[in-house]
């Protein structure tokens, strides 16, 4: 174990600053991305449901091939 | 047996392999995080040169490394499309972008935030972090040439061809921002790190970037699918998807 | 090859006909030379140790206005798609298109380019230097603009998107150009940075005209 309190763990030896935005900002960044990613699915699956529901028999058959 | 290398470029059987392998990744990410969070900060000793700064590596250099490694498999990504036609390559080069320019950011940011303290600078005109630089201008120019062009498939090639002359150009920029740097500069900043790094700090190190790997490999997997949908969301398999529960 | 000449030619006399569209890269050049003189100290030190430098930069801003509207004529009449389907390659189609752009707008500013290195104090070998680097780098940069002008053809906010796209392909020859002048200044050589100079623009010159052919087909499908 490194540290003998939480208050050294926060400390960082007087970096705390440096580490703790680099580590910081990663993390939030990184979540930021995937929430805004998480939004965006869900908003393009509301659409195409309610697409769907709005025209609902005519499902021509289209070919699923490779293109 | 004949194996068909096109099989899953077909978006209905792609849109279903990245939405079971996608949360699979974001697992591993979130476990392989945690385990290098712990091994970074409970188990790797202090360095006796940088004190306890030198921890901001254990994100600095995984987000380094994926922010090149991006770029390179938008090249391949792009390549493929160009040269295959198949419209899942395209795809994947436009998903990859946003995480790409993230960690370039990330990349610059703590760099400075580690660099401040060691050299007392937040930023100096060394190769690398100038070529880091330009590579998130590569990756801003190639968001910008998407959004100006509305038609799609003018916009993932025309992608494709600059993501491509990018790739070519990147060795060439290293190399020149290298020459024009040991003239200026001297050796005035050693960027080396210490050689005799303990082998907790390298694996911890290691697990990180692991751990970014998982994440790109997850976000864009799942940015490819939402991007499939908003691009073919009014044909056949696209609804289906929704037909169970759109009663 | 002919009809390449016949192309080269015809662009030629299109210069020819509107040199003030052609002369403003070189105005652009001269203007923001000056400027570049009036906004610091004029103490001839300075100004050496910046010459090479701000001149240089001034003519890669102003080989951005050469390349920008390298296609957008002939895009806009028509006749771009007319020479689409023409028998010429098209490579060798935007190879002439970039060459008589050179020769009409970047060529005027190498050759004046020794005028603004007096004004930043340039000594002997630098000022003859000047020119010979301009020339060999502008000639690339005209080269591989065309890549970002056939990118940007017909898009709203064109131009803005142009520099976005070639500034980070420009910083070799930026580079390269703007160390061999200072090296001729301070008399530590300059050799190798004219051959790497030298060899930029002979890729670019061979390589550019097959990506932007490739980029031109996209903007006229």
């Amino acid at each position: 174990m490194n540290w003998d309190s939480v208050s050294a763990f926060l400390h960082m030896g007087g970096y705390g600053l440096y580490v703790w935005g680099s580590f910081g900002v990663t993390l939030l960044l990184l979540a930021l991305e995937t929430a805004l990613l998480s939004r965006r699915a869900r908003r393009v699956a509301d659409e195409i449901r309610q697409q769907t529901k709005a025209a609902r028999p005519p499902l021509k058959p289209r070919h699923t091939g490779q293109d | 047996m004949k194996i068909n290398w096109f099989y899953f470029s077909s978006p209905p059987r792609f849109y279903a392999l990245a939405g079971r392998l996608s949360p699979l990744f974001f697992a591993l990410a979130l476990l392989l995080t945690t385990l290098g969070l712990y091994l970074g900060f409970f188990v790797a000793p202090t360095d006796f040169q940088q004190g306890e700064g030198y921890r901001i590596i254990f994100v600095h250099v995984p987000v380094s490394w994926m922010s090149m490694f991006i770029y390179l498999v938008i090249a391949f990504w792009s390549a493929m499309g160009l040269v295959m036609k198949t419209r899942i390559s395209m795809v994947m080069a436009q998903a990859l972008v946003p995480t790409g320019a993230l960690f370039t950011f990330l990349s610059l940011w703590t760099g400075a935030l580690w660099g401040k303290p060691m050299w007392g600078a937040w930023w100096v005109w060394d190769a690398r972090l100038t070529s880091e630089l330009i590579l998130l201008f590569l990756y801003l120019a190639l968001m910008a040439l998407r959004a100006a062009i509305d038609d799609e498939r003018r916009a993932d090639r025309a992608c494709a061809l600059f993501a491509l002359v990018g790739v070519v150009n990147v060795p060439v920029i290293y190399f020149s921002v290298k020459w024009w740097n040991t003239l200026h500069q001297g050796a005035s900043v050693s960027l080396t790190r210490a050689p005799s790094m303990a082998s907790t700090m390298l694996f911890g190190m290691l697990v990180m970037a692991l751990a970014a790997w998982a994440y790109t490999i997850a976000t864009s997997l799942k940015r490819a699918r939402t991007l499939l949908l908003e691009r073919e969301g009014d044909s056949e398999w696209a609804r289906r998807q929704f037909a169970g529960d759109a009663r | 090859m002919t009809l390449a000449l016949v192309l080269f030619k015809r662009e030629c006399a299109l210069v020819l006909r509107k040199p003030g569209d052609a002369l403003s890269a070189l105005f652009f050049f001269v203007l923001c030379a000056t400027l570049f003189a009036l906004s610091i100290n004029p103490e001839p030190q300075l100004l050496r140790a910046l010459g090479p430098g701000a001149l240089w930069v001034c003519a890669l801003l102003s080989s951005l206005i050469v390349v920008g509207e390298l296609f957008e004529g002939d895009w806009r009449d028509g006749t771009l798609e007319q020479l689409l389907l023409s028998p010429l390659p098209l490579p060798a189609m935007v190879a002439a298109k970039a060459l008589a752009r050179w020769l009409g707008s970047a060529l005027p500013l190498v050759l004046v380019s020794p005028l603004l290195g007096l004004q930043f104090e340039l000594s002997g070998s630098a000022l003859l230097l000047l020119p010979l680097t301009l020339a060999l780098g502008t000639l690339a940069l005209v080269f591989v603009g065309s890549i970002g002008a056939a990118l940007t053809l017909g898009l709203r906010s064109g131009s803005m998107l142009l520099s976005l796209l070639l500034l980070p392909l420009y910083i070799p020859v930026l580079i390269f150009g703007a160390l061999a002048v200072a090296g001729a200044q301070s008399g530590s050589g300059f050799e190798a940075e004219l051959s790497i100079l030298a060899a930029l623009c002979l890729l670019s010159v061979f390589f550019a005209p097959f990506a932007s052919a490739a980029c031109l087909e996209l903007a006229c499908e």
